[in-house]
C-alpha cells in the first residue's frame, strides 16, 4: 500500500448499510417472530434480559447465515434481476468482507446464546446456521429442484431454538412447529419461483418450475399444502393448544388451501397472468405470522 | 470512489461499531444481573 492513496485501493469500502443488507433484514422478521413465539409458548419463562438475548441471537444467527449465503452466491445474484443490487454483485463490497462478517457473526451469536441461555439452544442455533449454509446454499441449491424442500428445514429451527432457550430441551409442540414451517416452505417458495421463473432459469438454478414446469409445480404446491395444514391444526386435537389456536389455524389453513387450489387451476405461463401465485405468496407470509400469533394468543388467554 | 467518500464510509462504520460495542456492554451487564437473579432464587 506504500504510496497508494485510499481512492486507488482496489477493495471497495462498504458502507455499514451494506453489512446490514447482507443480513436480509426482511427475511429475519419472520425468523425472529417464529423464534419469539417458540419462546413465549414454552412452559416456563426467562428473565426479560435473557429472553431478549435469546431472540437477538436467533436474529444474529439468521443474519450470519444470510451473509454467508450472499458470500457464496455472489455469482448467481449478479445474474438475477431480483438480487443484482445486493452489496457484493453491485460491487459495493468485497466478498472476503462478507465471509469474515458472516463467520464472525455466526460464532458471536452461538457463543452469546450459550452464555446467556443454555448450550443446547446454542447447539441448535449452530446446526441451523450450518444447515442453511452447507446443506442448502453450498450443496443443494445448484444441484436439485428439491433444494428448498430439504433446505427449508433451516428456516424451521427458530421456534425450536426459542423453546430450547427457555426449557433446555425440545418437546412435541416445537417439533410440530418445526414440521409446520418445514412443510410451509415449499408452497411459499414455489409460488414465488413460478412468477420469477425466468430469473432462476437465467441463473441456472434448478428450481422446480425451471426443471419440471409450471403444471408440475402447481400440483406439488397443493400436495405440500395438505400435510402443512395438518401440521398447523395438529396441536389442537393433540391437546397442545386450545380452541382459539385450533379455530384460527383451521380457518387460515382452509384459506391457504383455497389459494393453492386457485394456483392449481391457473394455466398462465407468463408472470403477468399469475395473480393466484402472487396472492398465495403474499398470503403465505401472513399465514405464518397469523398462525404463530394465534398460538401465543391461545397460550395467554 | 473518491477519498472523501471512503473517509465518510469509514467514519460511518466506526460510529456504528462504537454504538454496537456500547450496547453490547449494557447487554452483558443485563445478562449478568439476570443470571445472578436466577441463581440466587
Amino acid at each position: 500500500m506504500t504510496g497508494m492513496t485510499l481512492s486507488e485501493a482496489q477493495v471497495p469500502i462498504a458502507d455499514w448499510r451494506d453489512f446490514l443488507a447482507l443480513t436480509k433484514p426482511r427475511v429475519m422478521t419472520l425468523v425472529v417472530f417464529t423464534g419469539l413465539c417458540g419462546l413465549l409458548v414454552a412452559p416456563a419463562t426467562l428473565p426479560p434480559a435473557l429472553a431478549f438475548t435469546a431472540i437477538l441471537c436467533i436474529a444474529l444467527g439468521a443474519g450470519a447465515a444470510a451473509a454467508l449465503n450472499m458470500w457464496y452466491e455472489a455469482d448467481l445474484d449478479a445474474l438475477m434481476k431480483r438480487t443484482a443490487s445486493r452489496p457484493i454483485p453491485a460491487g459495493r463490497m468485497d466478498r472476503q468482507a462478507a465471509l469474515h462478517f458472516g463467520v464472525g457473526l455466526s460464532f458471536f451469536s452461538v457463543i452469546l446464546m450459550g452464555v446467556a441461555t443454555n448450550w443446547f439452544a446454542a447447539a441448535i442455533l449452530a446446526v441451523s446456521i450450518l444447515f442453511y449454509v452447507l446443506v442448502y446454499t453450498i450443496w443443494l441449491k445448484r444441484r436439485t429442484p428439491q433444494n428448498i424442500v430439504i433446505g427449508g428445514a433451516a428456516g424451521a429451527f427458530p421456534p425450536l431454538i426459542g423453546w430450547a432457550a427457555v426449557t433446555g430441551n425440545v418437546a412435541a409442540l416445537p417439533l410440530i412447529l418445526f414440521a409446520l414451517i418445514f412443510l410451509w416452505t415449499p408452497p411459499h417458495f414455489w409460488a414465488l419461483s413460478l412468477f420469477v421463473r425466468s430469473d432462476y432459469a437465467a441463473a441456472g438454478v434448478p428450481m422446480l418450475p425451471v426443471v419440471a414446469g409450471a403444471r408440475s409445480t402447481r400440483i406439488q404446491i397443493l400436495l405440500y399444502t395438505l400435510p402443512m395444514a395438518a401440521a398447523a391444526v395438529a396441536p389442537w386435537p393433540l391437546g397442545l393448544a386450545g380452541p382459539v389456536y385450533g379455530l384460527a389455524a383451521s380457518a387460515l389453513s382452509l384459506a391457504f388451501l383455497v389459494l393453492a387450489l386457485r394456483v392449481l387451476a391457473n394455466k398462465a405461463a407468463e408472470p403477468s397472468g399469475m395473480k393466484p401465485e402472487k396472492q398465495l405468496f403474499a398470503f403465505s407470509v401472513l399465514y405464518l405470522f397469523a398462525i404463530f400469533g394465534a398460538l401465543v394468543l391461545d397460550r395467554f388467554l | 470512489m473518491d477519498e472523501e467518500e471512503i473517509r465518510r464510509r469509514q467514519r460511518g462504520r466506526a460510529i456504528v461499531m462504537a454504538v454496537l460495542l456500547g450496547l453490547f456492554v449494557i447487554l452483558v451487564y443485563a445478562i449478568t444481573i439476570a443470571k445472578m437473579g436466577l441463581y440466587s432464587s
